[in-house]
This record gives structure tokens, C-alpha cells and sequence, in this order.
């Protein structure tokens, strides 16, 4: 476990260390949700009744969406681990008394929150201070802010769990290239990141919910501001729970049948 | 003079094809490219639908009037990224000190730069763009006048001057930072992510920065409503010319970072 925990911190101090882009990626993600919020906008004055939530929690939802991107984001995938499996570096990593598939976890883990330590608190001081609908607003009660960080903490988890998977089929497939923009694209979309999963159609949404692509950003933004009752957040969470497990469970079981056949690239 | 021109010319279209050569010894990837190309902008056509099932209008634009919208901004950026993405990747030329190299060549490295790179695999979301504008043109009933053919000319051509300009900005400021700046993104992706809703849906705030300072309204909103049919005036057709100002001011900006240029070292 020790080994584990630094390599954490170690990616984590990494990630620290570039502060300018983060500045630069915060200007980016204010003009994204200024521009996002003012979509929703027209579209709230065009007819208010078709909205599936308050506008006030549409609000909430876009800006921390930006604020916690890197948590979930699934284009800001590690090159070093791609570059280590195509050049076949990662043949020093077999090499090492370590579980190749919990090193990546805990890297990618602190890279993400290397990130949003980074970023997410200017944006959300922010959003705070915005007139009232086009902010955050404070979420409903302690207790449901209990609630929202416990389950942004699963879909953190099983977001990683998710793009591990990503990692691991790089073995088999060697070039990165097409599964990463299938992932970063699609799977974006299906998660909430294109629009929030609310406006998706009925029938679209009811699949989703059940697929992992919701437990990955989806329930904890919209716990956060209350538009989900108790029971649908019971299930969310179970489905969170057993996605987690799940994808977990794959992902080993598909990267130690890729450590036993890996075949090295490169010389 | 006149025959430097035409030289220049002959010589941009060699760059071109030795870049389309160069992509075809690499064919699978090539095509491969192309498709995620065209993956990767379907996901925002899907959103667009989604938002319109549940809509059916946005400050009085139809989903088919959206639809062509999208795809004359997206025909415009592609073309952009296809021709000018020299000037994208200019950062790293500036770094590894080749853009030493281009100064000395008794030719204009403005050229150069260009034909450095000619990005082929745009074509597919070119394609796309096209397949949603006959989708949004059969379904907006547009009557096709000579003017509005026209306007939809100028519209492109506008469009790929105005992102020309911007590309040649962020190249500029590689002078200065030796580094490209990510909050550029906001101008070009942004415009690209963003513009596929006419600007005057962001309000009036939005619509007055977009006609006077970057001038993003002149190639989309205002010639938009002459192509709809939503206004007569015949001038809208010649608003996207506008946008020639708007690269010569940014050329301006170029040039002065090209005299301040003092190489990277290395």
C-alpha cells in the first residue's frame, strides 16, 4: 500500500507545479460556463416549461461541471502511460515488485486531483458571487452536501476505473489513437459532458442511468443541487457502487491477462 | 512583380501536394483519421438534436435554421484548420529554432508557414459539415437566389479569413511567449464549439462583441438572417468582407512580432 500512496503524492506534487496552465485553464473553463449558461439561457426564455430542472440547478450544474473537470474529464487521459506501453518501456514497470494496474489507478487519481486542487476553488468563489440564477447556488442543506461529496467521491472513482480500462486495451490494440478519441468524444457525450443528462430524451436517459456513463459526473451534480428525491438517489449510488466493483474487477482481470501475454514494442 | 505572384502560387500548390502525398504513404491511418474526425463532431450533432426534441425553437430559430448554421461555422473552421494549421503548430516551430530557417529563404514566410502544413484529415468533418447542410437546407425550404449563393460564398470565405486572422495571432504571441496560449482556445474552439447557435441567441452584449471586436457576427448572425430569409437587406451579403479588416490588424500584430523575433536558441 505504501508504494502506492507515493507514487500518488509523487504525480500529485507533479501536477502542482503547473501553475500557469492552470490559470489558463481556468479562464478557459469561465468562458465555457459564461458561454454554456448563456445557451441555457436562450433556451429557458424559448420555453421555461420543457426545462427538466430549475434554471437555478441547471446553473449549479454547468459551473461545477467546470470547476471539477479534471475529476471527471474523459479526454485528460495520461500520455506518459500511453507513450510507456507503445515504446515498450513498460517492460521496467513489469519488472518491478508492483501491481501495474494499481500504480496506474493511483497515478491517474492524483493527476485528476492535482487538477481541480488546482482549479476548482477560483471557479467556484466565482460562481458564488454571480447574481442569483446565473450561479452556484449553496446546495439545500448539510446533510445533502454530505450526500454530494460522498457521491462525487464513487464517480471519481468509478471514473478512473473506467478510463483504466482505456489504459489496459492500449495492450491490446497497441496504437492509443482511435480508442482515445472514441472515449474522449463518446463517452464524454453519453456522461453529461456535452448537455447535462437531465435534457437528454426520456428513454436515452432511462439507459444511460443504468450504464456507468451517469455514475461518472451526472449523479453527484445533480445531488449537489437537490434535483434528485432520496429513492432515485439510492439507486444512484447503488449503481455506483456496483459499477465501481465492476469495472475495478475488469480491468484487472484484463490487465494481468495482458501482463502474462504483453508483447513488447519497441527495442 | 505580377510573375512573383504566380510563382508564389505554384509553389504553395507544390506544398500541397507533397503534403497530400506524404498522407497517402500512411493511407489506413489516414482514413482512420478521417472517420474520428467525423466521430468526434457527431457527438455535438446528437446534442443539438436532443436540446431541439425538447425545444423546437431558440429565440425564434428553428432546428433546421441551427442546422445551417452549425454547418456553415463548422465548413468554415474546417477549411481554416485545413489551410492555415501551420500557424497552429507554429509554437513548436518557434521552439525547435526552424523558424530561423524559414527567415533566411528569400521567400515569405508567411508562405512557408503555410504550406508547412496541410492538415488533409479535416476533410472528414468537412464532409460531415456538408452532409448536415444539404440535411438543414431541404429542411429550411431556403429559396436559392443568385444573392444568397452569393452570401453563402462570402460567408465561408469570410469565415476562413476571420479564423486566419486569429490563427495569426496566436502565432504571434509565440514571439513573445515562445510558448502557444491556451486561452486562444476560447477564440477559435470556442467559435467553433459555440458558434453553432447564431450569436444573437447569447443576447445583445454578446452581438456587439462579436460585430466589433472579434468579428465573429459579420460571417454567421448577420448574413445568416439575408440566407433564412428573415430580413431583405442585400448589404448582409457583404458583411463577412468585413472580416478582411479584422486580418489586417492582425496581420499588423504578426508583423510586429516578427521584427521583435529573436530566435529560441538551441
Amino acid at each position: 500500500m505504501k508504494k502506492y500512496v507515493s507514487f500518488f503524492r509523487n504525480r500529485f506534487a507533479m501536477g502542482l507545479q503547473y501553475r500557469a496552465a492552470a490559470l489558463a485553464g481556468m479562464t478557459t473553463q469561465f468562458a465555457w460556463g459564461f458561454m454554456e449558461i448563456m445557451v441555457f439561457r436562450a433556451f429557458y426564455s424559448a420555453n421555461p416549461a420543457a426545462f427538466p430542472m430549475t434554471f437555478e440547478a441547471t446553473a449549479s450544474y454547468i459551473w461545477l461541471q467546470q470547476a471539477l473537470l479534471a475529476v471527471f474529464a474523459a479526454w485528460m487521459l495520461e500520455p506518459e502511460i500511453f507513450d510507456c506501453i507503445v515504446s515498450g518501456n513498460v517492460a521496467y514497470e513489469l519488472c518491478r515488485p508492483i501491481r501495474i494496474y494499481d500504480m496506474w489507478f493511483a497515478r491517474s487519481m492524483a493527476a485528476r486531483l492535482s487538477r481541480v486542487a488546482l482549479r476548482c476553488f477560483p471557479i467556484i468563489l466565482v460562481a458564488l458571487c454571480l447574481p442569483k440564477p446565473y450561479g452556484i447556488s449553496l446546495p439545500p442543506s448539510a446533510f445533502q452536501f454530505a450526500v454530494f461529496l460522498c457521491t462525487l467521491v464513487l464517480s471519481f472513482l468509478v471514473s478512473v476505473s473506467f478510463y483504466m480500462l482505456v489504459y489496459v486495451c492500449t495492450f491490446y490494440t497497441i496504437s492509443p489513437m482511435g480508442l482515445r478519441v472514441m472515449v474522449g468524444s463518446v463517452v464524454e457525450f453519453l456522461s453529461g459532458g456535452g448537455i447535462p443528462l437531465p435534457f437528454f430524451p426520456e428513454r436515452v436517459r432511462g439507459v444511460l442511468e443504468i450504464l456507468p456513463f451517469a455514475a461518472m459526473q451526472n449523479v453527484p451534480l445533480r445531488v449537489y443541487s437537490g434535483s434528485m428525491t432520496p429513492a432515485e438517489t439510492q439507486r444512484a449510488v447503488a449503481l455506483q457502487l456496483f459499477w465501481l466493483a465492476a469495472l475495478t474487477i475488469l480491468g484487472r482481470v484484463l490487465c494481468a491477462r495482458a501482463e502474462r501475454h504483453a508483447t513488447l514494442q519497441g527495442g | 512583380m505580377k510573375k512573383r505572384k504566380w510563382d508564389a502560387l505554384s509553389l504553395y500548390m507544390h506544398y500541397i501536394r507533397l503534403s497530400i502525398r506524404s498522407a497517402m504513404e500512411y493511407k489506413a491511418s489516414f482514413f482512420l483519421q478521417v472517420a474520428s474526425q467525423l466521430l468526434l463532431s457527431m457527438t455535438t450533432l446528437m446534442g443539438l438534436a436532443f436540446m431541439f426534441m425538447r425545444f423546437h425553437s431558440v429565440a425564434g430559430y428553428g432546428y433546421a435554421d441551427v442546422l445551417l448554421c452549425y454547418s456553415i461555422v463548422m465548413m468554415q473552421y474546417s477549411l481554416a484548420e485545413m489551410f492555415v494549421r501551420g500557424f497552429d503548430t507554429f509554437a513548436g516551430m518557434v521552439r525547435r529554432g526552424e523558424f530561423d530557417r524559414v527567415l533566411v529563404r528569400p521567400r515569405s514566410e508567411i508562405l512557408q508557414i503555410l504550406g508547412s502544413r496541410f492538415e488533409l484529415t479535416r476533410i472528414g468533418r468537412l464532409l460531415q459539415a456538408v452532409v448536415v447542410f444539404a440535411y438543414g437546407v431541404s429542411h429550411a425550404d431556403i429559396f436559392w437566389t443568385p444573392l444568397r449563393i452569393m452570401t453563402l460564398l462570402s460567408m465561408l470565405l469570410g469565415g476562413i479569413l476571420l479564423f486566419s486572422g486569429l490563427y495569426l495571432v496566436y502565432a504571434g504571441f509565440c514571439f513573445f511567449t515562445l510558448d502557444g496560449l491556451e486561452f486562444m482556445n476560447i477564440f477559435t474552439d470556442g467559435a467553433k464549439e459555440y458558434g453553432k447557435y447564431p450569436i444573437d441567441v447569447y443576447g445583445e452584449k454578446m452581438m456587439k462583441f462579436a460585430t466589433f471586436g472579434i468579428p465573429y457576427a459579420l460571417v454567421q448572425a448577420y448574413p445568416l438572417q439575408l440566407l433564412l430569409g428573415r430580413s431583405d437587406c442585400p448589404l448582409y451579403a457583404l458583411f463577412p468582407l468585413g472580416t478582411v479588416a479584422f486580418l489586417m490588424v492582425c496581420h499588423a500584430f504578426w508583423r510586429f512580432g516578427v521584427r521583435r523575433y529573436t530566435s529560441s536558441g538551441s
